[in-house]
């Protein structure tokens, strides 16, 4: 249910703040929004495209980040709203044509919302996305809390309007993935009519002069931020030190300035605003105290920009003590939580502060430590990529080679545990595994005689690796590309893409065939069940055995989430008693210890393999592993 | 309606798939709709089921908390899940902590490969109870597999929550936000969850 077409001026209503920012750009009279999914970000369009005929906008699941930004320009290139939002490296993605926007400036209200994942809590890494706003020269808002993130949203819009630029949002896993009361404000009744100037291009020449163009918008947009009352100060007139933070470390800073009780010591001025600098408000605060501590996340962002900004008024400001990531003060890694805060303070301020007994905290850690196991993360029961790595496992022993297998971004990403058998050997970006493929297959000139594998989703085929895919045909790399297609963005949600067959607002629509395509490239492409083992690992095997030039195999099964709730499970599993032979057999327990799949337990009493019903979903790959026969299928 | 503290710290433990975000969300929606300000902080990990997940929530009349609760300052655990209530008091537990416990393990992995051990529940209970100011059982899982399916534990779960009178969770703030987050799909059954839960719940003594 989407709570965020409300239509209900002041009421309060509980909203992540993903779905904070999806109302903001509704009140703001967004027209186009677009994204690639990718957490912490995904809930933003998700909402919106719930909301979409409703609402009488368009959303749309795009291939990739550059594209999504791409349809929200051409919206705002027509005098239309467009928003775009994407994860910290989906930025990457599409700074390509960021970077070339800002010289052309936009029209209608253009918003990009960045969602940073610090501590990396659902990704590759924990980029800190604010540098691209310096690099590009746009205008950069961070929110620190759920009415914020929506007001912050709805602002953004107009002044992105006012200034003819992309306006960038910057929002971290804590608040974007968190919830907190939001009052609703008024919907617009009124959609503009789109309208595409012809009279002159649109185009970043010349260069310098746009430039100089961008420069002066700049400025103008720093005027803008004077006043603006997403930068505040809470605390004494003169404190003894003063924070200066951004972003949820507004919120751990307030958390452990009271827990600390050093609410008439320590002052917190908090930048909505952080680039351009909002240099007036600034300049208010630094005179408060000679004492700063930057609270930022993940890059010292604030805290160079701000620093250099003291540097040029010293005359003014006079000489300051700057406390932060550079001091060591401030961790330059990972996210930032109160208890950091309370431990800096606390240190800085000589304070005494026990929330609980030494003791306490002994025995619990030694009764976890005792009591509680640890929990790994592995594939759902039924999932089709355990399958998929087993036959791999499998063709690649048989081959003997040494053969391996580089990967990307997706469910299959635990291909590099236990889960996948520690087959998948290289993480890197969406399609990296498919790019990386492309080099290792031109090396055997140089000697390399190992077989060369790549494993992308099929979310992930079409934003990233079609392109590696036609380079590598046409410069005749040698590799075996293995498309996962499980007919889904499982691990962000189950957002649509081209494989599907339906679109963001829900319509019916012609799938892209992943084979045909293959095919029109010229390249050799075959299909498998990867729950059919025996023949996934004979075509597998005859796959590697050719040498030469790239070849495809798509393994086609659906996500066992999605198949789950369509049709129940494919078989009934159970282990004949009589048969497995548990310990006793040469098996030594292949199907729990190894294959690992959550539907089948360990027996510790009967020394015997049992399937538990209420995890099984019945896919009947088991019955193929088990040496002895032992698990037995019927057809339901 | 006043919090004996200010803010009243609540975290919802258990493990991926079980329908923690959910309880949480719709607590949260029930709390917001009496007036109170609330945070909900989620952890996050990829989306495969199996791993420990956790809530954070932050009641409050005063001010809006952040969504991570600082070290040894939860007031409730609502576990639905044994050993992760264990695990969440290494790092928010005090000695007036409270516990609400669904019985039901779930194994990890581990476990099923038979690379380590579940312990026996009951020595999980006693270790909690050493640990906290009161504990409260019930068997969660198992009233919704009576129900015909394990997806109403969560709900079992805010039933009895109700049953304790720490918060001002009732039947028809339960209704309400329940049918704003999920729709009309299968309410009769959710609120049924709920009734089980209210009158199952019991309070854990001491061997
Ligand atoms: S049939 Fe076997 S492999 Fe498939 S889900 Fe059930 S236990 Fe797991
Ligand atoms: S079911 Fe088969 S693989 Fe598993 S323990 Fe028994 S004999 Fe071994």
């Amino acid at each position: 249910m989407s709570l965020i077409k409300t239509d209900a001026p002041g009421r309060r209503l509980l909203l992540m703040g993903n779905e904070a920012m999806a109302r903001g750009a509704l009140e703001a009279g967004v027209e186009v929004c677009a994204a690639y999914p990718g957490n912490p970000s995904s809930e933003i369009i998700g909402c919106l495209s719930q909301v979409a005929e409703e609402m009488g906008i368009y959303v749309e699941w795009s291939v990739n980040e550059k594209v999504a930004l791409e349809v929200a320009a051409a919206a705002s290139l027509a005098g239309l709203r467009g928003l775009a939002a994407m994860k910290q490296n989906g930025l990457n993605v599409a700074s390509d044509f960021l970077l070339n926007l800002n010289l052309t400036g936009t029209k209608g209200g253009l918003v990009v919302v960045v969602c940073d994942d610090p501590s990396a809590l659902s990704s590759s890494n924990e980029e800190d996305s604010r540098a691209f706003a310096r690099l590009a020269d746009l205008p950069l808002l961070e929110p620190s809390g759920f009415q914020e993130a929506k007001e912050m949203t709805k602002w953004a819009f107009e002044l992105s309007e006012e200034l003819g630029l992309p306006c960038l949002i910057r929002s971290v896993t804590r608040v974007s993935h968190a919830r907190g009361n939001v009052e609703l404000g008024e919907l617009p009744t009124q959609r503009r009519r789109a309208h595409f100037d012809t009279s002159k291009p649109i185009l970043p020449v010349p260069v310098v002069w746009a430039h100089r163009l961008l420069h002066q918008k700049l400025a103008k947009c720093r005027d803008r931020f004077h006043g603006s009352g997403f930068n505040q100060y809470r605390g004494p007139q003169r404190p003894e030190l003063l924070i200066l933070t951004s972003g949820a470390g507004f919120m751990y800073s307030l958390e452990a300035v009271s827990n600390l009780g050093l609410g008439d010591r320590v002052g917190i001025a908090k930048l909505g605003t952080t680039w351009p600098l909002p240099e007036t408000f600034l300049k208010e605060q630094l005179a408060r105290s000679q004492k700063v501590l930057f609270v930022e996340e993940v890059d010292p962002f604030m805290e160079s920009n701000v620093k250099g900004f003291a540097a040029q008024n010293q005359t003014q400001l006079g000489p300051k003590i700057f406390l932060g990531k550079s001091s060591g003060t401030i961790p330059d890694i990972g996210e930032l939580t109160p208890d950091h805060l309370i431990k800096v303070l606390r240190e800085l301020f000589d304070v005494r502060y026990q929330p609980r007994p030494q003791a306490y905290i002994q025995e619990a850690m030694e009764a976890a430590s005792h009591l509680a196991p640890p929990r790994t993360l592995g594939f759902c029961a039924g999932c089709p990529h355990r399958a998929t790595y087993w036959a791999v496992k499998k063709a690649l022993a048989l081959d003997g080679r040494e053969g391996f297998v580089l990967g990307d971004i997706g469910c299959y990403s635990l291909g590099m545990g236990p889960a996948g058998f520690f087959q998948m050997k290289t993480l890197h970006a969406m399609g990296s595994g498919a790019g990386l493929a492309n080099g290792f297959g031109q090396l055997g000139r140089f000697g390399l005689d190992q077989p060369v594998l790549a494993v992308c989703g099929d979310s992930t085929f079409y934003h990233a690796a079609i392109p590696a895919l036609v380079n590598a045909k046409y410069n005749g790399s040698s590799f075996l590309m293995l498309i996962l297609d499980n007919r889904a963005t499982a691990m962000t949600g189950f957002q649509p893409h081209p494989g599907t067959g339906r679109t963001a607002m829900g319509e019916t629509v012609d799938p892209i065939d992943i084979e045909g395509l293959c095919r029109a490239l010229g390249v050799q492409v075959k299909s498998v069940d990867p729950f059919d083992l025996d023949s996934t690992v004979e075509v597998l095997t005859d796959f590697l055995r050719q040498e030469k030039g790239v070849r495809v195999l798509v393994l086609k099964q659906e996500c066992a989430l999605v198949r789950g709730k369509r049709q129940g499970r494919l078989f009934k599993i159970r282990v004949d008693q009589d048969r497995c032979l548990g310990l006793q057999c040469g098996c030594n327990r292949l199907c729990t210890r190894v294959f690992r799949c959550p539907g089948l337990v360990w027996d510790s009493t009967s020394g015997k393999a049992t399937v538990d019903d209420a995890i099984c979903t019945g896919c009947g790959v088991c019955a193929t592993i088990c040496p002895a026969s032992a698990i037995l299928k019927e057809a339901v | 309606m006043l919090l004996e503290k200010d803010p009243w710290n609540l975290v919802i433990t258990g493990v991926g798939g079980q329908g923690n975000v959910l309880a949480s969300q719709i607590l949260g929606q029930i709390l917001v709709d009496k007036g109170y300000l609330v945070t909900i902080g989620e952890t996050y990990g990829a989306s495969q089921r199996g791993g420990s997940v956790m809530s954070h929530l932050r009641v409050s009349t005063r001010d809006q908390f952040s969504p991570i609760i600082p070290e040894g300052q939860a007031d409730l655990v609502i576990g639905l899940e044994p050993i992760e209530v264990l695990r969440v008091m290494t790092q928010y537990g005090n000695p007036g902590t409270m516990a609400l416990i669904n019985l039901r393990p779930v194994h990890p992995i581990e476990v099923i490969a038979g690379e380590s051990r579940y312990p026996e529940v009951e020595e999980v209970l006693l270790k909690i109870k050493r640990l906290s100011s009161r504990i409260w059982i019930l068997n969660a899982t198992e009233i919704a597999l009576d129900m015909g399916d394990p997806i109403f534990s969560n709900m079992v779960m805010l039933g009895a929550l109700s049953a304790l009178s720490l918060l001002p969770v009732d039947q028809e703030g339960f209704c309400s936000a329940a049918q704003k987050l999920m729709g009309s799909h299968r309410m009769q059954d959710n609120l049924l969850a709920f009734q089980k839960g209210k009158m199952a719940i019991k309070e854990y003594k001491n061997g």
